[in-house]
């Protein structure tokens, strides 16, 4: 390496030259990350609180990350691509911030709702039960029934308008209905409580509050959802599927049953079920619609009905003196909701990857 | 037709089954209209008593008060709410967007999309119970902190909430929860930036930054505007997360987190509701029209975007 004509001098590669090698960022924010660690370690041990402040640990790790990185890069690298790196860390850092939500979310409502999750919680109404005890039983049914009628009547009003929209409109009824779809979509969930609240009150009296008029508002924010998730599915089937199938001569309402609808199941029940997990979660029309009740009904068309949402939301507001057990089963009931949304959902997507159409070759 | 030679035009042949099949199909879609129209006409023609009735009988309403000074507080809160939740989840969304379409490896943006698309599906009750029981008392130290050190600006004026159950804690909430909305529509448009443009633009020595700022981000615009539209629409509507986390009282503020704040529509009547009677029903069932207007116009200026530019929908 010792030259005689210019001073010892490492050889460097032209490609790489003024660029940070690509371990360095890793080092900086493993670095960052341990000193907000250590700091944060020893805030911890000054004020002797109980709790390690894990999000704040993370978060002024990654935000010290996002400076240094920028200092490092500026005097390395250069302004251009010294910014491009504070945006990328930027970027990282958002979607930090938005996961620490959904796991603070999902680690509370496990940790607290697990208590409650029992055989009593599955099985028991709340009928007489002051303080401890009691379930949920009434509740769930009250939730599967509503959403059971409610998908019933979305499912074909849906299905055969996404059919119409696909098939048969033109001109201006169908731009009309999917501008209206649209609007649909757009109604606030406690809008179509009102609605429904409004509808029985004209037809069975004043104050009518019935699992029926709870299902009708339901159907309301189901509707376009299904109709919209259903229209475009429809229109991925290719035309090549119809016009084959015109050419031997079947009929029209022949072909779309029995060529149309059967390419596109699995994607139109990933839809309904999707359409399903976004209305079983719906509070506000069913406390507006359905009311609230602490007993068993299986009549949709008499009485108040108990739904899930609901029960989670009066276990919180009335909470009695003793106010744990209330708590714990809110809790217990939010986790029973995530977890019958989150399967819905898992399905849903199982459904569209084993029966998805087998297209091309 | 009454030419001896007459050609033969394949009409097809009109079979019951296609009548019955198209006719139901019609049906279907002219309900859609119908129902649309009686959610209209019930909310009309239960709301106008409300608007209407004499303020002396209606026993929700505080001393002296009508249904516009009734109402004004309460459509304030509603936009305000929503204004701020839009403020926090509009940037975080873009860049969560872009973690995804353009920065995460191929594999990983998969599972993290499907992760955001989980975060959509938790219902809002369980938000509420978390965002009040949870969000509230972990947030409320640092509101202490703002009154203190930043209290000169009108928002942080105080005097901090003791629960930390403010409008800033709502709207937080409130902002989690369009978050996906608005990640997936950015998402959907960032992803549709043709890749020739792209590779154009990093040809010619952009940086990845570089070639999202000239490239992806004017491309994607009517997409984001849209998006944070839809999700400004959900936000207005939103009832039991505002419901159950925020104190609320009839005034109007800016102050985000003092104990006293506006609620919103939703809330209002979510909280009210199931202890009405008589011409109460109706106010709160004409506040409900109210916020069926205000959505309706939002929603419509986003899907008057989205049309205007239709290539950029996700269907095609």
């Amino acid at each position: 390496m010792v030259s005689t004509v210019s001073p010892p001098q490492a050889v460097t590669n032209p490609l790489t030259a003024g660029r940070l090698p690509t371990a360095v960022p890793w080092g900086i924010l493993a670095g960052t990350l341990a000193a907000s660690a250590a700091v944060f370690g020893l805030l911890q041990a000054s004020t002797a609180e109980e709790d390690y402040n894990i999000v704040g640990a993370v978060f002024f790790g990654v935000v010290g990350y996002v400076v240094l990185i920028y200092i490092v890069s500026r005097l390395v690298e250069g302004t251009r691509r010294a910014t491009d790196r504070f945006v990328t860390a930027l970027v990282g850092l958002a979607f930090v911030i938005a996961m620490l939500p959904l796991i603070s979310l999902v680690f509370t409502v496990l940790a607290q709702g697990s208590g409650r999750i029992d055989l009593d919680f599955f099985t028991l109404s709340l009928r007489n039960v002051l303080g401890e005890g009691g379930g949920a039983a009434h509740a769930i049914i009250g939730t599967l029934l509503m959403t059971g009628v409610a998908t019933l009547i979305s499912v074909p009003i849906g299905l055969l308008t996404s059919i119409y929209l696909v098939e048969y409109g033109r001109g201006r009824l169908a731009q009309a209905i999917t501008f209206l779809v649209d609007v649909m979509t757009g109604i606030p969930s406690i809008v179509a409580g009102l609605f429904a609240f409004a509808l029985f009150e004209l037809i069975l009296g004043p104050g009518t509050r019935v699992g029926l008029s709870g299902a009708i508002a339901l159907t309301v924010l189901m509707l376009p959802v299904v109709v919209r998730s259903s229209e475009e599915i429809l229109r991925l089937v290719p035309n090549e599927l119809r016009e084959a199938s015109y050419a031997l001569g079947v009929p029209k309402w022949l072909t779309i049953l029995k060529v149309v609808i059967p390419t596109a199941i699995a994607g139109i029940t990933t839809g309904v079920m999707l359409s399903i997990a976004r209305v079983i979660g719906e509070t506000a029309p069913l406390l507006i619609a359905a009311g609230f009740s602490n007993n068993f009904n299986f009549d949709l068309t008499e009485g108040r009905m108990q739904s899930l949402p609901v029960y989670v939301y009066y276990s919180y507001i009335s909470q009695g003196t003793d106010f744990q057990p209330y708590i714990d089963r809110a809790w217990a009931g939010a986790l029973t909701l995530i977890a019958i949304v989150m399967i819905l959902n898992l399905g849903a997507r199982l459904v569209a990857r084993i029966f998805a159409p087998k297209l091309g070759r | 037709m009454s030419s001896p030679v007459e050609i033969i035009r394949p009409r097809a042949k009109q079979r019951p089954g296609d009548r019955v099949f198209s006719a139901s199909a019609l049906i279907a879609g002219s309900l859609i209209l119908a129902i649309l129209a009686a959610v209209a006409g019930f909310l009309v023609l239960q709301g106008i008593p409300g608007i209407a009735a004499d303020p002396e009988s209606v026993s929700i309403y505080a001393e002296g008060i009508d249904f516009t000074s009734f109402v004004i507080p309460l459509i304030f809160g509603t936009l305000w709410a929503a204004a701020l939740a839009l403020a926090m989840a509009l940037p975080l969304a873009i860049g969560i967007a872009l973690f995804i379409s353009h920065y995460a490896p191929r594999r990983l943006a998969q599972g993290l999309g499907y992760i955001m698309d989980l975060l959509a599906a938790v219902p809002s009750v369980v938000f509420g119970l978390w965002g009040a029981n949870v969000l509230a008392g972990a947030i409320q130290p640092s509101f202490v902190w703002l009154e203190e050190n930043l209290g000169w600006i009108p928002l942080f004026a105080g005097p901090a909430s003791g629960t930390g159950r403010t409008m800033l804690t709502a709207a937080i909430v409130l902002a989690v929860m369009i978050l996906p909305i608005i990640t997936a529509i950015s998402r959907e448009v960032f992803l549709q930036t043709p890749p020739l443009y792209e590779e154009a633009a990093l040809a010619l020595g952009a940086t990845r930054w570089e070639m999202i700022r000239t490239v992806v981000l004017p491309f994607g615009r009517p997409g984001v505007i849209s998006g944070a539209m839809l999700g400004l629409g959900r936000a207005l509507g939103e009832t039991m997360a505002v419901a159950m986390v925020l104190s609320g009282s009839g005034i109007i503020t800016f102050d985000i987190i003092s104990s006293e704040n506006p609620l919103t529509i939703a809330a209002n009547v979510a909280l009210r509701f199931p202890e009405a009677y008589g011409i109460n029903v109706n106010v709160l069932i004409a506040t409900g029209l109210i916020l069926f207007a205000i959505t309706l116009i939002v929603n419509s200026i986003a899907r008057y975007i989205v049309n205007r530019r239709k290539d950029f929908s996700g269907a095609n």
